[in-house]
Formats: C-alpha cells, sequence, structure tokens
C-alpha cells in the first residue's frame, strides 16, 4: 500500500490534534554534555541559552564525570564498538558477566541479567516467569513501562491504590488461589517522588505468601545509607525478589538496564524474556563506563550524601518560599501547581530566567495535579542551588501563588 | 435497576477514590476520560461485575467507551445478563 496523501492526511490530523490539546512533546537541544550547568537551544533555531539544569535523573552527577568518560573510552579501545549479535548467540563479552556480578554484589541480590534498557526489563519479566496461573498486583503509580509488561503477561492482573498497604491486603487475600502472587511497586514514585512502603509490602508478603518485584530506577545508586536503593532504606535490604533498575539515570545515566534477583527467576528471563532474546545488550564502552561508575558509588558515599544535602536544602528553600510540595525524601521534589496552563507558563517563565524545569499535566500526572517536577543532583553546587531559588521565588510571586495551598490555587487558575 | 448502578457506583467509590478524595461521582460522571479510573485499573471493575452478576464480559466489549460512566457499565451488564 502507498504512503497516499489520504493516509499522510490522517497522520498530520492527528499529530494537529495532540498540538491542540497541549501534548506535543517538542525537543530541545543540550549543546554540549549533560549536566548541572548546560546551553539549550529552544525552540530550534534560537540561539544557545545557558540555563542551570534541573530536570535530568543525572542524580549523582556522573553522566559526564571525566572517569566514566575514561573508563568508557578505554572499553571502546579494549572491546570494540558493537557486537552485532545478541546475547546467546555471539553477543556476550566477559565485562557483561562482570557488570552484571558487580550489580548483584551492589543490590544484594542472587544474579542479575542485564537488558538493553529498563523499559526492556519491565516490558520482559512479567512474562517470563508469570503464567496464566499467577497474579500481578500493582501500585496505580508504577511506571507506564511496567504497565506495558503487565499487559504482554498472561498472568491476571490488578491493582492497589498508590501506597495504599490496607487496600494491598484486602486484594491479597482476594487472590489467595493463585499459584504466584507478585506485588508490583516503583521503589520511588517518578512524578511524585515519595518512597514505597517496601518494609509494610514485605511483611505483608511474608503474611499472604506473595513475592515482591521493585523497580528502583530513581533510587539505585543513592537512596539508602550506602545508595543501594530503597531496599536498603526500608531496612529490607536481601529481602526483595525481583529488583529492575537501570543505568540511564543515576548510575551514569547512559542506557542499559537489569533485572535481579532470585536466580532461577533471572535464569526463565535469560531463558525466555524477548527483549533479552531479540535485541542486542548494552554497547562494551557503556558497560565500561557502568563498572567505572559502580567503583565509585561503591567505594565512597561522598556523592549520594552531596545529593541528600542538596535536597534538603532545596525542599527547604522552596517551602519556606510558599511554594505547595509534595512530600517525600527523594531528589524528585514537584511543586504543585494543579493548573495544566500554570505549569507550563511557570515553566517558560523559569527557563527565561536561566532555570531549566518543565511542567507535567494530564494525562502524565492525575487531572487538577499539574506540577513542575524538580529533580537534584550531586552536581548541583550551593550557588546553583540559590540561583534556582531566587528564580522560583520571583516566577511564583509573578504568579501570586506563594504560600498558596490547592484550594486557592484551583480556585484562582481553576483545575 | 437503581439498586444495580448504586452497587455499581460504590464499588467505583470504594475502589479507585482515595480516602480524602471528595470528588463527587454520580451515574453520568466520566470515569475514563475523566481521569478517575485508568484503563489499566477497570480490570478489577471488570471482575467485580462478572462476579457479582455472574456474566462473563469478553474483553473486547470491555472497552473504555462501555466503562465511561455507571449508566453505561449498567447497561453492559443487563446485555450480558440477557445473553
Amino acid at each position: 500500500m502507498a504512503f497516499s496523501t489520504t493516509i499522510r492526511e490522517s497522520y498530520r490530523q492527528e499529530l494537529n490534534g495532540l498540538r491542540a490539546a497541549g501534548l506535543y512533546k517538542e525537543e530541545r537541544f543540550i549543546l554540549g554534555n549533560q549536566g548541572a550547568d548546560i546551553e539549550v537551544e529552544f525552540p530550534a533555531g534560537a540561539a544557545g541559552r545557558k540555563v542551570i539544569n534541573f530536570c535530568a535523573n543525572n542524580y549523582l552527577g556522573l553522566s559526564s564525570h571525566p572517569d566514566v568518560v575514561a573508563a568508557a573510552r578505554e572499553g571502546l579501545a579494549s572491546h570494540g564498538y558493537g557486537m552485532s549479535s545478541v546475547r546467546f548467540i555471539c553477543g556476550t563479552q566477559d565485562i557483561h558477566r562482570r557488570l552484571e556480578d558487580r550489580l548483584t554484589a551492589f543490590l544484594g541480590t542472587e544474579d542479575t541479567i542485564l537488558f538493553p534498557s529498563c523499559m526492556d526489563a519491565n516490558a520482559g519479566v512479567f512474562e517470563a516467569c508469570l503464567g496464566a496461573d499467577d497474579v500481578m498486583i500493582a501500585d496505580r503509580l508504577v511506571h507506564a513501562s511496567i504497565v506495558d509488561g503487565m499487559r504482554l503477561c498472561k498472568a491476571m492482573n490488578d491493582t492497589y491504590k498508590h501506597s495504599d498497604m490496607n487496600h494491598l491486603e484486602e486484594k491479597l487475600k482476594e487472590h489467595q488461589d493463585k499459584r504466584i502472587r507478585l506485588i508490583i511497586t516503583d521503589g520511588v514514585f517518578s512524578m511524585d517522588g515519595d518512597i514505597a512502603k517496601l518494609d509494610e509490602i514485605v511483611a505483608l508478603a511474608e503474611k499472604y505468601d506473595a513475592l515482591v518485584f521493585v523497580d528502583d530506577s530513581h533510587a539505585s545508586g543513592f537512596i539508602g545509607k550506602t545508595g543501594r536503593g530503597t531496599h536498603e532504606h526500608c531496612g529490607v535490604f536481601g529481602k526483595i525478589d525481583i529488583i529492575t533498575t537501570t543505568l540511564g539515570k543515576g548510575l551514569g545515566g547512559a542506557s542499559g538496564g537489569c533485572v535481579s534477583g532470585r536466580k532461577e527467576i533471572v535464569e526463565m528471563c535469560r531463558q525466555k524474556a524477548r527483549p533479552y532474546l531479540f535485541s542486542n545488550t548494552v554497547a562494551p564502552m557503556i558497560v565500561a563506563g557502568a563498572l567505572k561508575v559502580l567503583d565509585l558509588v561503591f567505594t565512597n558515599t561522598e556523592r549520594r550524601d552531596t545529593l541528600e544535602w542538596n535536597t534538603k536544602y532545596w525542599r527547604q528553600g522552596l517551602a519556606e518560599a510558599g511554594f505547595d510540595l509534595k512530600q517525600g525524601d527523594s531528589p524528585i521534589v514537584p511543586v504543585m501547581l494543579y493548573n495544566a496552563k500554570l505549569a507550563q507558563d511557570m515553566a517558560r517563565d523559569l527557563f527565561a530566567e536561566g532555570i531549566y524545569v518543565v511542567g507535567f499535566f494530564f494525562p502524565v500526572v492525575p487531572q487538577g495535579a499539574a506540577r513542575i517536577r524538580t529533580q537534584l543532583s550531586a552536581a548541583h553546587t550551593r550557588a546553583h542551588l540559590d540561583k534556582g531559588l531566587a528564580a522560583f521565588r520571583k516566577v511564583g510571586a509573578k504568579h501570586g501563588i506563594l504560600g498558596k495551598g490547592k484550594k486557592e490555587i484551583t480556585e484562582m487558575f481553576g483545575k | 435497576m437503581d439498586d444495580q448502578k448504586k452497587m455499581i457506583l460504590d464499588y467505583v467509590v470504594r475502589e479507585y477514590l482515595e480516602e480524602d478524595d471528595d470528588t463527587e461521582i454520580t451515574y453520568d460522571t466520566e470515569l475514563i476520560s475523566g481521569g478517575i479510573v485508568d484503563s489499566f485499573s477497570m480490570v478489577s471493575l471488570k471482575r467485580f461485575l462478572e462476579k457479582k452478576y455472574n456474566i462473563s464480559i469478553p474483553d473486547a466489549d470491555a472497552s473504555p467507551e462501555a466503562f465511561d460512566t455507571v449508566n453505561s457499565i449498567s447497561a453492559l451488564v443487563d446485555r450480558f445478563k440477557k445473553a
């Protein structure tokens, strides 16, 4: 079938519909390395503007760390550019296995398998490990990649209200007739920045004979006293059956992800997970860079300690200025604005002040819960934070929202 | 009939609203397009209806449109009760 005018027109109409609904995503070009200070070209063709980045997942500030870049360069020289094969044919090198072993030690599990991304890990793990006699019970705010993975799996799916342990318990009771009950949660929830109640979840899993799955993408490397993740933070290190995480955020920020957990579950993924079987794995230079990242986070906690300090300072500064914040302990600090247009207007005004943040609104977050999600990094200095806070105070005052909560803001701007 | 709608409405409030959520839901409130129930979470509602009314709703009929209001859900239940 030819790509006819009619087909082209139908795509154009759909794209125009996205624009009209305010859902069209425009990419902004960073001119140079990822970091706290970046130069951004936006809109396309505009002159570059120097801004402070408060919207990257560069939690540990390792995206452009010289030691990581040097290790990746050495990996490129010693192990080449690509593998031209999936893992089980001829796409596995010694360093892939070494990285898997290092991640196992870091996460405190029995074994680990790399995936091209954590999106792929989540897309593949459920189908590989569960069948029609099983049930998956997920927190309602889990990441989209988990939802996709659950949809690909034959097991029954169910959900519980966000972090509502009573509701989870009801669901566990309801599904006692199933072979395997798998509780599924994010460790740190990406839009709200709150941390899962993993201690309570593990206790419920023990009481109702269930397994526990955690996506720790927004936690690995910095949540917990030594940065091992949400399970360390909640005192249940070693008790999680399946952890998925990414190398694309705190742990270097390049790409790649993994499933880490019970040995047999990892083995099932190696045999059956389709994104693993039918795709090349992480490129050699990224594996070499990630090994260096793990060396850095294993040997000292300085970066995650800095991140923790930055987060407290930032959160306190915004609260004192009178912003309405989502409560939490993670470096994701959402500034609640409730109204989609207000979130977009404020993000634009902050950009003009040299602060790069993004507004989020429905359907990414629930209706009437629009926000600017700010994210801290160990690469931020006190000067970055102070400049950011000053800009937020100025823009917040301009829109008249300082000191106002949900009720007042929605009365002023609508939901 | 109204009993059935009330039963469905009560389930929706219990299953999908947070305790501090004061959103008022009527028989015509748009649940899915209004962002109260996401299409992924509506599976528990489908299971509730199947169990409660001893019916089987094929996946093809369990569309977001059919599940969008208590009225449309009740009509769907009626259709399969008769089938």
